[in-house]
């Protein structure tokens, strides 16, 4: 099937159907193959245990904010293209994206106490990614509160390509600034300084994750576009009624 | 049995607190697919179809 014909919501319906059973079952086995190496892998030197705490945190924080890049990408969609299926895939990802912020936000903290002796400092880092829970918030209420969703739709759009600024933000924010929060140690120009012992359960959970960040969002599509169908429907029974 | 040393409590928090994000995560989503399949069966039953629908049938 040519990839325009995703396009359109009955057909991408039919893909995600067929596809989900699929990508539920990869994503179980990651997990499963990825938790056995995480609950496996040696202690840090200087962390002990509490490193395993990386093995959620990472994979979240990355998928906190891929979410917020895929809906800048989709506002592009509905601001330029007006495409339903953009608006849709950017709707579905907030709630997911804002969750994963929220892990990142709160593993770390209780990751910090025990390495840092704090739960929370107002560095760079933390701060941005707090200001992307708060834009995910944002995002959320414009969609969840608007009267008429087209309207809310575009207002959410535009939020979230001014909210794309704080990805930059949050990605060179520990080189910028001096923070508390330690430098790049996985994606960083000279390879990795992960050990591979602990590199390893980490790109595997990684993967997990991002296929459940996958998974779920093509589940929330098809929801949307089904909860979409009942509106129009209700819509048109009602213009009927009145005719 | 696994030795999470001095701060496993912290460690336990984490995937707890992850586990129920997700748990939630899933449940919500699972519930609201089956909340607007119902809603869409209810008023298919009750004869009501969309537009594309009817221009199919025609």
């Amino acid at each position: 099937m040519p990839m325009i014909d995703l396009a359109n919501p009955t057909r991408f319906l039919t893909v995600v159907n067929r596809t989900l059973p699929w990508l539920i079952a990869v994503t179980v086995i990651l997990f499963a193959i990825g938790l056995f190496y995480a609950m496996n892998a040696p202690d840090d030197y200087q962390q002990g245990a509490t490193v395993k705490i990386m093995f959620l945190h990472v994979p979240a924080a990355w998928l906190g904010m891929l979410g917020w890049g895929l809906m800048s990408v989709a506002a592009l969609g509905t601001l330029v293209w007006r495409h339903p299926l953009a608006d849709v895939a950017g709707k579905a990802a907030a709630p997911i994206g804002a969750a994963f912020t929220f892990i990142c936000l709160v593993t770390g903290s209780l990751w910090g106490r025990p390495t840092w002796g704090t739960y929370w400092v107002w560095d760079a880092r933390l701060t941005s990614m707090l200001v992307l829970l708060l834009l995910y918030f944002g995002v959320l209420a414009l969609y969840w509160t608007a009267e008429e969703p087209s309207r809310g739709a575009r207002a959410a759009a535009i939020l979230s390509l001014v909210g794309a600024v704080n990805l930059p933000i949050i990605k060179f924010s520990v080189d910028w600034w001096n923070t508390l929060h330690q430098p790049a140690s996985v994606f960083r120009m000279g390879g990795s300084k992960i050990d591979p012992a602990l590199l390893t359960p980490l790109l595997i959970m990684t993967m997990a994750f991002t296929l459940l960040f996958a998974t779920l969002h093509l589940a929330a599509m098809r929801n949307e576009i089904l909860r979409r169908r009942v509106r129009s429907m209700r819509l048109m029974q009602a213009r009927e009624l009145h005719a | 049995m696994m030795n999470l040393g001095p701060h496993a409590d912290f460690i336990v928090a984490a995937y707890a607190v992850t586990i129920f994000v997700v748990a939630a995560l899933v449940a919500w989503i699972v519930l609201d697919y089956s909340a607007q399949r119902r809603v869409l069966g209810d008023m298919e039953d009750r004869g009501l179809t969309r537009r594309s629908q009817r221009k199919a049938g025609r």
